[in-house]
């Protein structure tokens, strides 16, 4: 090309500018406008699905309510040695009235109240009872306020009180995850709760071997049931595929409730059960309301997710693999074991990690046929957050199940690869 | 074709049907026997039965009627995977998640062969086909051509004595094709298997068999070594699916011997011989090959009729000429002609005279 005579320099495109500079511009249009296309789809992710995880993720270790409340007394305390087992100084106190003043004021003590209670229960009480008074407060002539107050509520001699409202005054706190793995901050640093009241590490023990045992359940029943829909006559198939899609068509209550129906001790299997003679009348069956109705209701309702993925696999696996394998000597089993089922493995990865993050998270199925035994941690965050009003708590429980599940779905990428799944 | 099959066949069909609705037969009374070390070819139409016989005798499909006996033992019952059939499939059938070396020790480990013994034999199988390379790889990627050596090479590394073949060369370029088409009969005469090959494709069953089975309608229509097949087709559908040819249809007038005469519909009159068609007043088709058709006056044989035709269309192939004619109202009449420097080229609108030898003209049913 006459134009290229200069080889040492940038390649030039026919104008004279840079071809690098050239195809950027070209392209720049190209991407504006792809960018221009997503965008209302990215907004509406951004503010109704990134904005608010952020959020919630946030809460978990959110605590300016402290600060933001009491900021007379934060300062206060600043100086004062909780191990020394001496009350604060009168200053103190009197920073602490003061703050109560523009507190009840404003309405908010309660709320530091409540705070404060999770950290050490009773808190709530002393902040509600002391703030009726305080929008009377004369901080000039009231004093001595370390007199008044405890006169007002015996408890604010307990040294406790002070150190919980010191320990919970910086800005953020790690101390409702360390709630929700039942740990609490003590005199010592971080340290297990007593047994009786570690809650969350064993809901999530459960919650997690709960989903595998469904996730495991439903690998069992969706294999041969996707092998028949894959292997039909069309026809045939089709019909099956709609018995398959048929509970994505009912709601998820109506199922949920069938199940109750079915599973209960008055219920349809039992009395099947009395009638045939293999249970007692006065020894019905509990099914129901406890781990084994939870996984029978949340295997049946995730099925779907695991056959569809495991369909389409199979779909792709040509007969004529199964023939070969058979005509180079292989026995069915063999063919099927060493030949088959390799290849469904994709399929079996996808329904997995469907089904099993599905049901990780799963809320209404266990909280309608779980009773005590059979719930998840998905229903002690719906609790906190509708209920107990721990916003921080339930998003520290939050946060907790994301980081598991983002770590097995790793662990999965390691060991079995994520290139692997295949939805179709 | 015999009526039934004799016994002294390696492979042997014998009043085989099959039926696959109950109402339909899709192979009607089948009788075919392979000798051992035959290549043999089963060619015809989709549906013409073909692989349905080759189903059949893998294992894969079970006789409606009638006994398949391999090496003299009916086979009907027993499965597939204990018949010891090597087979090569249409898309090869390489199991995709093992290597190339995996899918040849496939076959071996489900014999129980030991680890050492089966490297040895893999390893022969991959050099037998020039793989040997390859094992390391995945099925998916090599080329076609690749990909087609190994599955012969897997087909035959168990030491079967028979090996299927279902259009086997059907994916590959047209370069590729004649090239394996070539080293699959080396490899079949040189080993000695029997081979049973599956074609819609006549030049590949030309080129590569021994003996060739025209299929149509469930049925063998002509059983024949190739030369046979192509120059003295028994019936007319066998006449026009092994290669180009012309056809003319006509009424029988004279008998004589082995010559008779055609009055075709026109009126014009041609010298044939007849093959099935038994007397005179019978209406037939005669099928003649377009390289067998001659217009040079001079080398046509005296005392033979000859035919009008106007030259349509000349192409210019190459190594030959092909030239389209009207013949007594066919527009379709197509005569090759050899390059070589003293034929004559025809241009459109010239007007001929064609003729042939009697012997290359057969009068076959209507």
């Amino acid at each position: 090309m006459s134009d290229m005579t200069d080889t040492s320099g940038p390649v030039l495109a026919a104008d004279g500018t840079p071809l690098k500079r050239s195809l950027a511009k070209a392209l720049r249009r190209q991407k504006l406008r792809a960018l221009l296309l997503i965008s209302p789809l990215l907004l509406f992710i951004l503010v109704s699905f990134i904005l608010p995880i952020a959020d919630m993720l946030y809460r978990s270790v959110d605590n300016k309510i402290v600060v933001q409340t009491l900021p007379r007394t934060v300062q206060a305390l600043s100086d004062w040695d909780a191990d020394s087992g001496q009350l604060p100084e009168e200053a103190v106190f009197a920073a602490m009235a003061a703050d109560l003043k523009e507190a009840a004021a404003a309405k908010t003590h309660t709320k530091v109240g409540s705070r404060l209670n999770y950290e050490n229960p009773g808190m709530s009480s002393i902040f509600r009872k002391t703030g009726r008074n305080a929008k009377k407060f004369d901080i000039e002539a009231g004093g001595p306020w370390k007199e008044a107050l405890i006169e007002m509520n015996d408890d604010w001699a307990d040294p406790d009180v002070w150190r919980t409202i010191q320990t919970y005054s910086p800005p953020t706190t790690a101390g409702y995850f360390l709630n929700a793995v039942d740990m609490r901050v003590g005199p010592d640093g971080a340290e297990m709760r007593p047994e009786s009241e570690q809650i969350y590490m064993n809901l999530l023990k459960r919650t997690l071997w709960m989903s595998l045992f469904i996730t495991f359940s439903c690998i069992v029943l969706a294999y041969p049931v996707a092998w028949i829909l894959a292997n039909l006559p069309t026809r045939q198939s089709n019909l099956l595929m709609i018995l398959v899609l048929l509970p994505f068509w009912t709601s998820l209550l109506v199922r949920t409730s069938a199940w109750k129906i079915l599973l209960q001790q008055q219920g349809v299997i039992n009395d099947v059960l009395v009638w045939i003679g293999l249970v007692s009348d006065d020894a019905r069956l509990v099914i129901i309301n406890n781990q084994f109705g939870t996984i029978v209701a949340m295997t049946h309702i995730l099925l779907p997710f695991m056959i569809l993925p495991m369909y389409s696999v199979m779909q792709t696996i040509p007969p004529t693999y199964l023939r070969a394998a058979k005509s180079l000597g292989a026995t069915d089993w063999t063919a099927f074991w060493r030949v088959y089922f390799p290849q469904t493995i994709p399929g079996i990865g996808a329904g997995s990690i469907l089904v099993f993050i599905l049901a990780i998270g799963y809320y209404i199925t266990p909280a309608l046929v779980g009773g005590t035994k059979g719930t998840f941690i998905s229903n002690q965050i719906a609790f906190h957050i509708s209920t107990s009003l721990n916003w921080g708590l339930a998003s520290a429980l939050g946060a907790i199940l994301l980081a598991v599940v983002l770590v097995l779905y790793w662990a999965y990428d390691k060991i079995v690869g994520i290139d692997n799944v295949k939805l179709g | 074709m015999a009526d039934t099959a004799s016994d002294d066949g390696f492979v042997v069909f014998d009043r085989v049907q099959k039926s696959y609705d109950g109402e339909t037969l899709v192979v009607k009374d089948l009788n075919l026997s392979v000798a051992r070390g035959e290549f043999l070819t089963m060619l015809g139409p989709s549906g013409s039965g073909k692989t349905t016989c080759l189903m059949m005798l893998a294992g894969f499909e079970t006789a409606t009627h009638g006994d398949i006996r391999l090496g003299g033992k009916p086979i009907n019952n027993i499965p597939p995977h204990k018949r010891g059939i090597g087979m090569v499939f249409q898309n090869y059938a390489l199991f995709p998640h093992m290597t190339i070396a995996e899918n040849l020790s496939f076959p071996l480990e489900v014999r129980k062969i030991g680890k050492s013994d089966r490297e040895a034999k893999v390893k022969r199988a991959l050099d037998m086909v020039e793989m040997g390379d390859f094992g390391g790889r995945r099925p998916a990627q090599l080329s076609g051509g690749q990909q087609q050596r190994v599955a012969l090479a897997r087909a035959l590394v168990f030491e079967p004595e028979l090996v299927l073949m279902d259009e086997p060369l059907g994916a590959l370029d047209k370069q590729l094709r004649e090239k394996m088409q070539f080293e699959i009969t080396h490899l079949a005469h040189q080993l000695g298997i029997t081979t049973v090959y599956v074609t819609h494709d006549q030049t590949e069953a030309l080129t590569m068999s021994d003996n060739v089975a025209v299929f149509d309608d469930g049925r063998i229509q002509q059983l024949a070594p190739p030369d046979e097949l192509y120059e003295r087709p028994d019936n007319s559908f066998v006449a026009q699916f092994i290669g180009e040819n012309n056809t003319l249809e006509g009424v029988v007038t004279e008998i004589k011997g082995d010559t008779c005469i055609v009055k075709l519909d026109d009126g014009e009159v041609l010298d044939a011989t007849p093959i099935n068609v038994n007397k005179v007043g019978d209406r037939t088709v005669v099928s003649i090959r377009p390289e067998r058709v001659e217009y040079n006056k001079e080398r046509l044989q005296e005392g033979v009729h000859t035919l009008k035709a106007e030259v349509l269309e000349f192409i210019y192939m190459g190594d030959i000429f092909r030239t389209r004619l009207r013949v007594a109202g066919n527009d379709e009449f197509i005569i090759k002609t050899r390059n070589a420097p003293d034929v004559e080229r025809l241009t459109p609108g010239q007007q001929i005279e064609i003729g042939w030898l009697p012997s290359d003209c057969r009068a076959l049913d209507a």
